[in-house]
């Protein structure tokens, strides 16, 4: 990576935006795995299919929004030198109720996420969101906030759910797309797909972003400009 | 399932490798894997970490069976991780301060490094032993130190030559992995005598 790329690191805590809304920051502009690119662990790994995909995003969630509510309700009581720690404490105690959760409602469901559940208290997303946005903003806007970003990545989880069920299974959510004679691509189940379908994504992405620059930069160009080049291509 | 110590060793160094197979620690591995000299220290001190927080999570979870408070195991887990982390940054300070200037962002990040939790997590269902919770802790972050280290030569190699200005940084970096990746599943077939 060259060093003028934005580093891609559990640190890149960016400040919140100037925008008012807060739910739909974490949901797009903010997208915890496209712009962001936070929590990748769970996110290649448990992508495999879309049930999956779904049952993770719902699962963070949860413990961002309790996370962040928390977080924001005590964050005046908190002296600033212990509150990663208890940043941390909070989230392991919200993590610690989902896991029991998942269990109660889905046995299945529970042994495919696997240890990725307890892992939701090391997913950068839930550290970098109480850091920082609700240690400084109010109860009601961090709770916001927390389901903005859990279903910003929830979102990108069925996004990349999606190509490797579709490409390397043949279903999506466990229904059969294209009859009896297609071959699946094994490889988008293997974890080098994770890798591959990230990237496809991130690239689409990237070309989605030069292009609406390249649009912008043409609007501000002055007519005579354009006018000039006009000719010069004639 | 086989649990001699070999099986456990090769299983969680190449089989199952950490990075490549199971995805854990990924932040770090695709973050600090520019260079070779932080990415090697980087796989030291993650090594160092996780068997020092492992060894400690045993004896507490000897202790939390004991008081029948295993609702409380992943924050204690975390809580012991945190200060391992602490506490390694503390023995380098003390020890080596050059290294630890050089190292000095990179320590605390470990914390949220999803491998170092995931070893205690999975002593703790599998049942392990002592000698093999050592085994695998060993191993496992062996396995994790080998591929992020293999990933920074390769992307040394990849800034000297032209790659497209969109998939410059994360995107290539992905592609290597995912090569990387399918080179560990020839590994797989091990398993299946071991």
């Amino acid at each position: 990576m060259s060093d003028t790329q934005a580093p891609v690191s559990c640190h890149g805590a960016t400040p919140p935006p100037p925008s008012d809304n807060p739910f739909v920051n974490g949901l797009w502009k903010h997208n915890p795995v496209f712009v962001t690119v936070l929590g990748m662990c769970p996110t290649l790994a448990i992508t495999n299919s879309v049930r999956n995909a779904i049952a993770m995003g719902l699962a963070t969630t949860f413990v961002l929004a309790l996370s962040n509510a928390l977080v924001s309700m005590i964050r005046k009581i908190i002296p600033n030198q212990v509150r990663i720690a208890s940043y941390i404490a909070i989230i392991a105690t919200a993590v610690t109720i989902a896991d029991y959760l998942v269990k109660a409602i889905s046995i299945p469901v529970y042994l495919a996420l696997g240890a990725f559940i307890p892992l939701i208290v090391s997913n950068c997303i839930t550290l970098e969101r109480a850091e920082a946005y609700a240690g400084k903003q109010p109860v009601w806007k961090a709770t916001l906030d927390g389901f903005g970003s859990g279903f910003g990545f929830g979102f990108a989880l069925c996004c990349l759910g999606t190509i490797r069920e579709v490409l390397g299974a043949g279903t999506f959510l466990g229904i059969h797309l294209f009859g009896p004679h297609f071959e699946p691509w094994v490889l988008f189940v293997l974890p080098p797909g994770g890798f591959i379908a990230l990237a496809i994504w991130l690239l689409i992405f990237a070309t989605y972003r030069e292009r609406k620059d390249k649009r912008k930069k043409a609007l501000e160009q002055p007519a005579s400009e354009l006018i000039a080049i006009a000719e010069v291509h004639s | 399932m086989n649990d001699s110590l070999t099986h456990i060793f090769i299983d969680s160094l190449l089989i199952n490798n950490f990075v490549l197979c199971t995805f854990l620690g990924m932040c770090s591995f695709i973050g600090l894997s520019g260079k070779f000299s932080t990415a090697w220290r980087m796989g030291v001190s993650v090594m160092f970490t996780i068997t020092v927080s492992t060894w400690m999570a045993f004896f507490m979870n000897i202790l939390l069976i004991h008081f029948h408070a295993e609702y409380l195991r992943l924050i204690t887990y975390i809580v012991i991780i945190a200060a391992t982390v602490q506490l390694t940054e503390m023995f380098v300070k003390k020890t080596s301060p050059a290294l630890f200037r050089e190292l000095g962002v990179y320590l605390p990040l470990i914390t949220t490094n999803c491998a170092v939790l995931y070893v205690p997590l999975l002593m703790t269902s599998r049942n392990y032993n002592f000698t093999q919770t050592t085994v695998f802790a060993l191993a496992g972050s062996g396995g994790y130190c080998m591929s992020i280290c293999l990933l920074s030569m390769v992307r040394e190699r990849i800034d000297l030559s032209d790659v497209s200005s969109l998939a410059r940084g994360t995107a290539i970096t992905l592609v290597v992995a995912a090569i990387l990746s399918m080179a560990f599943m020839g590994f797989a077939g091990m398993g299946n005598g071991a």
